[in-house]
């Protein structure tokens, strides 16, 4: 199965195992994932695939036990919201663990992403699998905002107003479309019951598309830091650059998982309303406006981007309906990167010119988080445009040209020799012949 | 696909320098945000410097105050601010006022509330399992279950508005507008509470400090009534996962020394 | 598992990598446990639902022979103020003619349906009673209603006595007697 070889599962005879493979090929299915040749020498900076799919599955498990007691109405929603916090046994536990784990899962995609980027996960063959993670992350995206409206606080309700407003800026259906969504002419509790079903069937499509992004990613192997590929002519020279993922992978990825835990039980237990705002305590008002309408963090760099077009395009094109396109175009510019990035190096460590674009490209993400979050005056606007500006610049621009014109660093020859450069101190050993005394390893 | 070169691998240092870089900037930047957005919600408002006994990790309610603030709820806020999320049997909670069964149910037939059994409009005292009321219609002023957890500040913010009236008032439009510090600018309330309103049958001073004190105290739990509860199992739960890290560490460690070190463990 | 030359500190190795594997896979385990254990208890009752798990009724106001009806765990219960003839006719009647003779009151478990171990308690004239048929969950009538002078279900006409005891008709049992207690006037249910 798949371009890297891996040993057939062959359950003993007579075996449960084998009586169960032979009608569903399951325990081979688990035997291959245990045992996926991996590259031996992944970095600290893949973990996040692995808490990512841990955070899904805390998140959809939180989310059903809540929707055993959450309801959906004008005042029950939040009201019940509040029977949750204060009388559901551990509710208050399950609705902090499930807000603060939205963040903390869009933490882990972040970082996930911006590996993704730096070390040329996306170049081929791996183009499908960078797509795929794309409309995952386009799908929690949605599965957030719908997510945030439920409590029917301000900032629910404010927040699901202004954004689904601006689908009223797509020219001819644009009005229809907004009313449509809201399923009437104002954002009311028609908008909220179909936001709740939508909100608890997308982490189903999440998982369907993790499930193809995993099968995509084992189809082609995993890249690993010095984007030189593992050598699959044969299974002996796969075994040179690579280790079955069970156990060392799954221990790696459980330490990182804990460490991710800690900073979420941190939160959940001793600032779990950090991340969030305080009108969204207060009792949605369609006829009382928040001095401030702010998403919640995640969101706030595409924020920026909406409201740092506040001049008609071109003469044609509305400033409204140029903030959106503009804010959906910084998603969709991601999906393009496969094509984009001109360099035959996949990983930034030999790059030396991109990685400080790069660098810039990190920095430009938290300006755009800090705009978004800001009042709209002041220097903010033009901070917003600027920004916005690089951001599209950097993926139209800088990705093409600099991987032309770059010179990069010699790469390791094979994943193996990495490996060994890395330990040297081992390798040294190795080589050295000292008779009678095994040396010790300098742990 | 690039063809290997015939020079070593660039050394350690040199590739990771722009990693190390990197990381140390996104850290600050981060932080930078973090930090700064608290002083972004709390509006133009100075708030108080002042410690509550639920602060920290470590921080609990103490049953005095939130009897005593609950008093001042009594007597001074509850004639126009409803608490409709808090029914009345939350009150003996032991981690949070601590009221006996007995004086529950005297508190709550203190409050009449709608009588779901009679014709609209007509009210009965109230019972342990029903929620305070709502003495205004129309939404103001605010309901009190979350007024803590609903302003950028807190407990902090609502004790800085108590002790921050500067006696300044204006009239606009024909309501009458108060200065407050803590606010920023003039606030719709006026002083509600001073010094010696409220007799405190414990002995504790019956200073506005105090009072601001034991009211806020009360608002948090009202707001937060689990909030000892939440940070006794916090303590627990990030000692176990640090405990749990550690062993992974370790057994991780074990795990990958064969893969490392080949040749001392063949 | 090949051994290094030096055999004693490779065994010694093996021992601490077990103990140490153990130590993470119990601590994993106790993990998992406390995870799963709100997961389970968020389904038992609410604190909100528990609140409305006992009740209080003032039955000052009831007269002998006279009747209430309150509604309690979403089910009817009747109350009763037994007049003096009541209880003397009841008492009279013998065990042996009853179709159940169980008291069928968890505050008086394994006893006879007697007088003293229906009513709420031995020194009141209160007697507390289930307000569903025990033949197919009908509520049945009160007022001294049937045969008896106690209680009829028009369904398939069961006949209940002033104790709430089955006569006659298809019910199997007496009705049932909720957990109470009486406190001066204050009946407490649940």
């Amino acid at each position: 199965m798949g371009t890297i070889p891996q040993e057939h599962y062959e359950p003993k005879e007579g075996s449960t195992a084998k009586w169960i493979n032979d009608r569903l090929p399951i325990v081979g299915m688990m035997d291959h994932l245990a045992k996926f040749p991996t590259p031996k020498n992944l970095n600290w900076a893949y973990v996040f695939g692995g808490i990512l799919v841990l955070f899904l599955v805390i998140q959809i498990i939180t989310g059903i036990v809540l929707a055993m007691h959450y309801q959906v109405g004008e005042t029950a929603s939040f009201a019940s919201v509040e029977h949750i916090m204060r009388d559901v046994n551990y509710g208050w536990l399950l609705r902090y663990a499930h807000a603060n784990g939205a963040s903390f899962f869009f933490i882990a995609v972040y970082c996930h992403i911006f590996r993704g980027l730096y070390y040329g996960s996306y170049k081929a063959p791996r183009e499908i699998l960078w797509i795929i993670g794309v409309l995952i992350y386009v799908v929690m995206m949605a599965t957030a905002f719908m997510g945030y409206v439920l409590p029917w606080g301000q900032m629910s309700f404010w927040g699901a107003k202004v954004i689904t407003s601006l689908f009223g800026a797509i020219p001819l259906v644009g009005e229809s479309l907004k009313m449509w969504l809201w399923g009437g002419p104002f954002v009311g509790e028609a908008t909220l019951n179909r936001m709740f079903s939508l909100h608890y069937l997308l982490p189903f499509v999440i998982a369907g598309l993790t499930v193809l992004h995993i099968w995509a990613l084992h189809h082609v192997g995993n890249t690993n830091p010095t984007g030189v590929e593992v050598r699959k002519q044969s299974l002996e020279t796969v075994k040179k650059d690579t280790i079955p993922f069970a156990p060392f992978y799954v221990t790696k990825d459980l330490f990182a998982i804990l460490v991710f835990l800690i900073a979420f039980a941190f939160f959940v237990y001793f600032a779990p309303n950090y991340l969030g705002h305080p009108d969204n305590y207060i009792e949605a008002n369609p006829l009382a406006t928040p001095a401030h309408i702010v998403p919640e963090w995640y969101f706030l760099p595409f924020y920026a981007v909406l409201r740092a077009i506040t001049f008609d395009i071109f003469w044609i094109i509305p400033a409204k309906l140029g903030g959106v396109l503009a804010m959906f175009g910084a998603i969709a510019v991601l999906a393009f990167v496969p094509w984009l990035d001109t360099s035959n190096v996949r990983s930034t460590s030999y790059r030396p010119i991109y990685r400080w674009w790069f660098l810039v490209l990190v920095i430009d993400f938290f300006v755009l988080m800090w705009a978004g979050a800001m009042p709209a005056e002041g220097i903010v606007p033009l901070v917003s445009l600027l920004a916005t500006i690089y951001w599209f610049a950097h993926f139209l621009i800088v990705l093409p040209v600099v991987g032309l014109i770059e010179k990069p660093l010699p790469r390791p020859e094979t994943i193996e020799q990495a490996f060994r450069d890395k330990h040297d101190d081992d390798y040294d050993a190795d080589r050295s012949q000292s008779a009678g005394t095994a040396a010790q390893p300098a742990e | 696909m690039p063809i290997a070169a015939s020079l070593p691998a660039p050394p350690r240092s040199l590739r990771n320098k722009g990693t190390d870089m990197k990381l140390s900037i996104a850290s600050v930047l981060t932080a930078a945000i973090l930090f700064t957005s608290p002083a972004l919600g709390a509006g133009a408002g100075y708030l108080k410097d002042h410690e509550f006994s639920f602060d920290g990790m470590f921080g609990a309610y103490d049953q005095g105050e939130l009897q005593r603030g609950y008093q001042i709820y009594e007597q001074v806020c509850a004639a126009c601010h409803g608490m409709k999320h808090v029914p009345f049997r939350t009150l003996a909670a032991e981690d949070g006022p601590g009221f006996g069964d007995a004086e529950v149910k005297a508190i709550a037939a203190n409050f009449e509330v709608a009588d779901e059994e009679g014709d609209p409009g007509d009210t009965r005292p109230a019972k342990p399992f029903d929620y305070f009321p709502t003495p205004m219609a129309g939404g103001n002023p605010p309901d009190m279950s979350l007024l803590a957890k609903a302003r950028a500040g807190g407990a902090l913010y609502i004790y800085s508005i108590l002790l921050g009236y500067t006696g300044e008032e204006k009239e606009v439009g024909g309501a009458y507008l108060y200065e407050n510090k803590a606010y920023g600018g003039y606030f719709g309330m006026a002083q509600p509470l001073y010094a010696g309103d409220i007799e405190y049958s414990d002995g504790t001073p019956e200073t506005l400090e105090q009072y601001s004190n034991d009211l806020s105290a009360f608002l948090m739990w009202t707001a937060e009534p689990k909030l000892v509860e939440r940070k006794q199992a916090g303590v627990w739960s990030m000692g176990f996962l640090i405990l749990f890290a550690t062993l992974v560490w370790f057994t991780n460690r074990k795990v990958w020394a064969r893969v490392k070190h080949p040749k001392d463990h063949a | 598992m090949a051994h290094a030359d030096d055999k004693h500190g490779h065994v010694a190795d093996e021992d601490r990598r077990d103990i140490l594997f153990l130590a993470t896979g119990a601590t994993a385990a106790v993990g998992v446990a406390s995870a799963v254990w709100p997961l389970i208890d968020q389904m038992n009752a609410s604190a909100s639902v528990l609140a409305l798990s006992t009740m209080e009724v003032d039955v000052g106001a009831l007269e002998p022979g006279q009747e209430m009806k309150v509604s309690f765990l979403k089910a009817p219960v009747f109350i009763r103020r037994m007049t003096e003839e009541d209880m003397a006719a009841a008492e009279a009647e013998s065990l042996g003619s009853l179709p159940d003779s169980d008291a069928r009151n968890p505050n008086h478990p394994g006893e006879q349906a007697t007088v003293k171990s229906r009513l709420v308690s031995e020194d009141s004239d209160i007697i507390v009673l289930s307000g569903v048929c025990t033949h197919l969950g009908c509520v049945p009538l009160g007022d001294g209603a049937g045969d008896f002078n106690g209680w009829f279900c028009p369904c398939h006409g069961s006949h209940y006595d002033s104790l709430g005891r089955i006569r006659q008709g298809p019910a199997p049992e007496n009705l049932p007697i909720p957990v109470a207690s009486l406190d001066g006037d204050i009946l407490k249910l649940g």
